[in-house]
């Protein structure tokens, strides 16, 4: 009883410091189900539910639920005792009406308990309850709140095509959003059709016995990528700048992963070489006066690209004795020297300091302009899909294994005859490569270069959507980039708390899922042979995979 | 053998290079005599001020490193954690006139509230976020430290908002001394004096106390400590403890001096307070608090010296750019410090 009334109020907490933080009132303006659950409310029950699974059998999760919504309830009644927005500015009257659904403070506590109590009931019986269930439940709550949550943007393309599903549209949306009964269809639908493609699958598997999961993933890379290259053509001009943005991300990432994923060498300075990719495409085809050319973006972008790579090398060389984690802040410092300059007035006759590059041209092919974010979104697809064939024959390549190698005991390395000084400098020179191409692009996407674009926040973002795919997987990198940069950038008003929302996945992360969520093959297999003996990796997998 | 000498050539072009913009920076400044005695005393105070600062902080990160190897990221953000408590006692004492009338009282109680809070926040983390990876070795806890800087920054942002709030500034502070003809301001001489004896009393407690021994002795060799009967978990915490006080007087001063808090005021001062450590020698307590002197001058009297000489324009928005260049070249060329670290054969 204990333990479960700590679990409840240690998830408890985590719901308080979302409220005090402004995300809760944030997501409670989005609505799930028009008028019936709005997203903050839905993230309160599954905080409550989480309570109660965590804790197990069917009543201490009753006692764990009711536990986490106590926390919360207790800031209301602080609330309407004392005023403290003039300190927290997010603990406002609206949240105030929030968490006590205007009912008043006793009976909106009462409400939230009680709630919470049955949300925990809920989890604990989800938890115990057999694997059928819950495959057709998840997915169907998760269908639920994609399509309420993304209404406006799926309303949006439906409208496209009105005329033939405009029924179908009106069935399930009200103007303003999910209508119930369209929720209960989706649900149902989801849940069911999840149900009986789960079971054939798990039929299918056990006939064929040994279960290919390259296959399997090989498939679903596939779809995604096939996703990927028509959704912005279908979906217009808003997912396609989402989708580039992610693409530029993605082209990072695989940089970034070279360096942490493959050699292991924490780089924090990364976003330098993505400045100097845009710094050069601006330079040289800007109609500025601190362009040095007019050239046009195509022989621009392999200057930026080689220039890139050079800076990487240059990058490299002095911190090539630095190891572990003085060299993440070794470059980190090299990072912020090379921001310090761009923005200084020393060097602003050849930079422009801090107003920056302006009316950088858009790349043209023949005479078709490549103006349009969708246009943009191509020429960043077709960008990515090179960069991830030169990745992908990176990692398999001597270079590769050497990489791995430095990165497992660089001493050991050495001895087997690996040359450190090559083989770093080609991390750093090649990862920088990738960073400098997605920069280049960059720069002609918003067609405008501030020394403000380049801030550490950029490095952050790349070794966190690495981290969250996986170090050291390509797909990982997409997966990632989809989760941490596209996701906030469709929740719009989500902009402002997504670094809270990194810096707590990082921690997440680091601890339960080292590996990432779409590990390599070569660390899932390390990760397996390490269950027994501790790892003594040079990465994130010293911490043993749980079994799966 | 031949390509590592490359490599040599160019580690020996970095150093004369930066020797020779110090030497020939100088010469300029000097032939130029731009600045007159006073301006010079106001530098060397600055430095000495700002130094005492990173000092403080640097402290925290060589205590933590020294019992846990692990470089706390999120150290210069207890900082900011002190700065703001600390702001929101001193603006409504300010607005009242306590400040103003009780100069003692009114510092203590913004000293106490910031001390507490950046306490009970680097125990918290160290509990929730760095325990987990007490037997971990590699770049794991290195990028959770990072999370939890981040997520502190973006808990206090979120809490208090984005904008910048001034710090308030009693009369008190704003006069200045006289000595032999200079002015020098009453803030920097106070945050000198204050830091100076703040962290003699750390050193008193890390040299004398029960507590202390146990925790020198876990720095120098974890498991021998443990099989010795200490309690290694209370050391680490003990050292939170002190590292996390540290850090909330030295994030009121901060905010003192630049009058001013926002939420990512604790990244350059932590990181340049991190050089610090590694330019005392990391672990080595008298290292951190001299490395941190010695940055702040550099970095308050550089401009003008090193930069000013060569025609520059505008060098003090490359004060930064000399603090992260000592910083590196620290970590290229003597990582173990001035002092020499008081673990040299443990870092691999």
């Amino acid at each position: 009883m204990r333990r479960s009334i700590l679990i409840g109020l240690a998830f408890g907490a985590g719901a308080v410091h979302l409220a005090v933080v402004g995300v809760l009132l944030m997501l409670y303006q989005r609505s799930i189900i028009v008028g019936t659950l709005s997203l903050g409310q839905a993230v309160l029950l599954v905080i409550a539910g989480g309570a109660g699974a965590m804790a197990g059998r069917p009543l201490p999760g009753l006692v764990a639920g009711a536990a986490a919504s106590v926390p919360i309830a207790v800031l209301a009644a602080v609330m309407s005792f004392v005023p403290l927005q003039s300190i927290f500015i997010a603990l406002s009257p609206a949240l105030y009406d929030m968490l006590t659904l205007e009912l008043g403070l006793a009976a909106g506590i009462g409400v939230l308990i009680g709630a919470g109590a049955v949300a925990g009931l809920f989890g604990a019986a989800l938890r115990s309850s057999p694997t059928a269930v819950r495959r057709a439940i998840f997915p169907g709550a998760i269908a639920v709140a994609i399509a309420g949550v993304f209404q406006e943007l799926i309303q949006l393309m439906l409208q496209q095509y009105e005329d033939s599903i405009g029924d179908f549209r009106e069935f399930i949306y009200t103007w303003e959003g999910l209508s119930p009964q369209g929720a209960v269809a989706i649900f149902v639908v989801v849940g069911l059709c999840s149900e009986v493609i789960g079971s054939v699958w798990r039929r299918r598997a056990a006939r064929i016995q040994v279960h290919d999961h390259r296959r399997e993933r090989m498939i679903w890379a596939g779809l995604a990528l096939l996703v990927l290259v028509l959704l912005p053509a279908l979906a217009g001009s808003y997912i396609g700048q989402v989708l580039m943005l992610v693409g530029l991300y993605i082209l990072m990432g695989m940089g970034l992963n070279l360096e942490v994923g493959l050699a292991g060498l924490l780089d924090l300075g990364f976003v330098a070489f993505f400045a100097v990719g845009a710094y050069t495409t601006a330079l040289l085809t800007a109609d500025a006066p601190h362009a040095l050319a007019h050239l046009s973006y195509w022989a621009a972008m392999p200057v930026s690209v080689l220039l890139s790579v050079g800076v990487g090398v240059l990058f490299g060389l002095p911190v090539l004795g630095v190891r572990g984690d003085y060299l993440a802040v070794a470059t980190m410092g090299l990072g912020e020297i090379v921001r310090v300059i761009v923005q200084s007035d020393f060097a602003a006759p050849l930079l422009g300091g801090a107003q920056g590059i302006l009316q950088i041209p858009k790349p043209q092919l023949g005479s078709f302009v490549l103006g349009s974010p969708v246009s943009l979104f191509y020429l960043t697809l077709v960008a990515s899909a090179v960069a991830a064939f030169v990745a992908w024959r990176l990692e398999n390549s001597r270079l590769g294994r050497a990489w791995m190698a430095l990165r497992d005991d660089e001493d050991v390395a050495q001895a087997l005859g690996i040359n450190l000084v090559r083989s770093k400098l080609l991390a750093y020179g090649l990862g920088a490569a990738f960073a400098g191409l997605a920069g280049s692009i960059f720069a002609t996407m918003i067609t405008s270069v501030y020394p403000s674009s380049f801030q550490l926040l950029i490095s952050i973002n790349v070794l966190a959507l690495i981290i969250v795919g996986g170090m050291g997987s390509l797909p990982g990198v997409v997966l990632g980039s989809i989760v941490l940069i596209g996701l906030p950038e469709l929740l719009r008003e989500f902009g402002e708390y997504r670094y809270l929302f990194y810096g707590a996945v990082l921690i997440v992360m680091m601890r339960l899922r080292p590996e990432g969520l779409w590990p390599s093959d070569v660390r899932q297999r390390e990760l397996h042979a390490a269950d027994e003996t501790l790892a003594l990796d040079a990465g994130a997998d010293a911490v043993p995979a749980q079994p799966r | 053998m031949g390509r590592l000498n490359a490599v040599d050539v160019v580690l020996w072009a970095l150093r004369l290079l930066v020797i020779a913009v110090v030497v020939a920076g100088t010469i300029g400044t000097v032939m130029k005599d731009r600045y007159d005695a006073a301006q010079w005393v106001d530098f060397v105070l600055f430095g000495l001020t700002i130094g005492a600062i990173y000092a403080q902080i640097a402290l925290g990160y060589t205590m933590v490193y020294g019992v846990l190897r692990l470089i706390n990221f999120a150290h210069g953000d207890f900082v900011m954690a002190g700065a703001f408590a600390g702001y929101f006692v001193a603006q409504p004492l300010d607005r009242s006139g306590f400040l103003d009338n009780h100069p003692v009282l009114g510092m203590g109680a913004i000293l106490i509230v910031s001390v507490i809070t950046s306490t009970s926040i680097a125990l918290l983390t160290e509990r929730i976020a760095y325990r987990p990876f007490r037997r971990v070795v590699g770049l794991a806890p290195l990028i959770c430290a990072i999370g939890v800087s981040f997520f502190l920054e973006q808990t206090f942002r979120g809490m208090f908002g984005s904008a910048v709030k001034s710090y308030p500034s009693p009369t008190w502070e704003r006069a200045s001394f006289n000595v032999f003809g200079f002015h020098l301001p009453r803030v920097d001489v106070l945050v000198i004096v204050l830091a100076v004896l703040f962290m003699g009393g750390l050193y008193l407690i890390v040299q004398r106390t029960r507590m202390g021994t146990a925790m020198r002795a876990v720095a120098e060799d974890g498991e021998a400590a443990a099989l010795m009967g200490i309690d290694v978990n209370k050391v680490v915490v003990f050292t939170f403890l002190l590292g996390g006080a540290m850090a909330g007087i030295a994030g009121v001063f901060y905010a003192f001096v630049y009058k001013q808090v926002y939420f990512f005021m604790g990244f350059t001062p932590g990181i340049k307070a991190f050089g610090a450590a590694v330019l005392g020698g990391i672990g080595n307590i008298p290292g951190a608090m001299l490395g941190g002197f010695f940055l702040g001058m550099v970095e308050s009297v550089g401009p003008a010296l090193f930069l000013d000489g060569l025609g520059i324009p505008a060098p003090y928005q490359l004060r930064d750019l000399i603090a992260f260049t000592l910083l590196i070249m620290v970590l290229i060329f003597r990582p173990q410090g001035l002092l020499g670290e008081r673990m040299a054969k443990k870092r691999a």
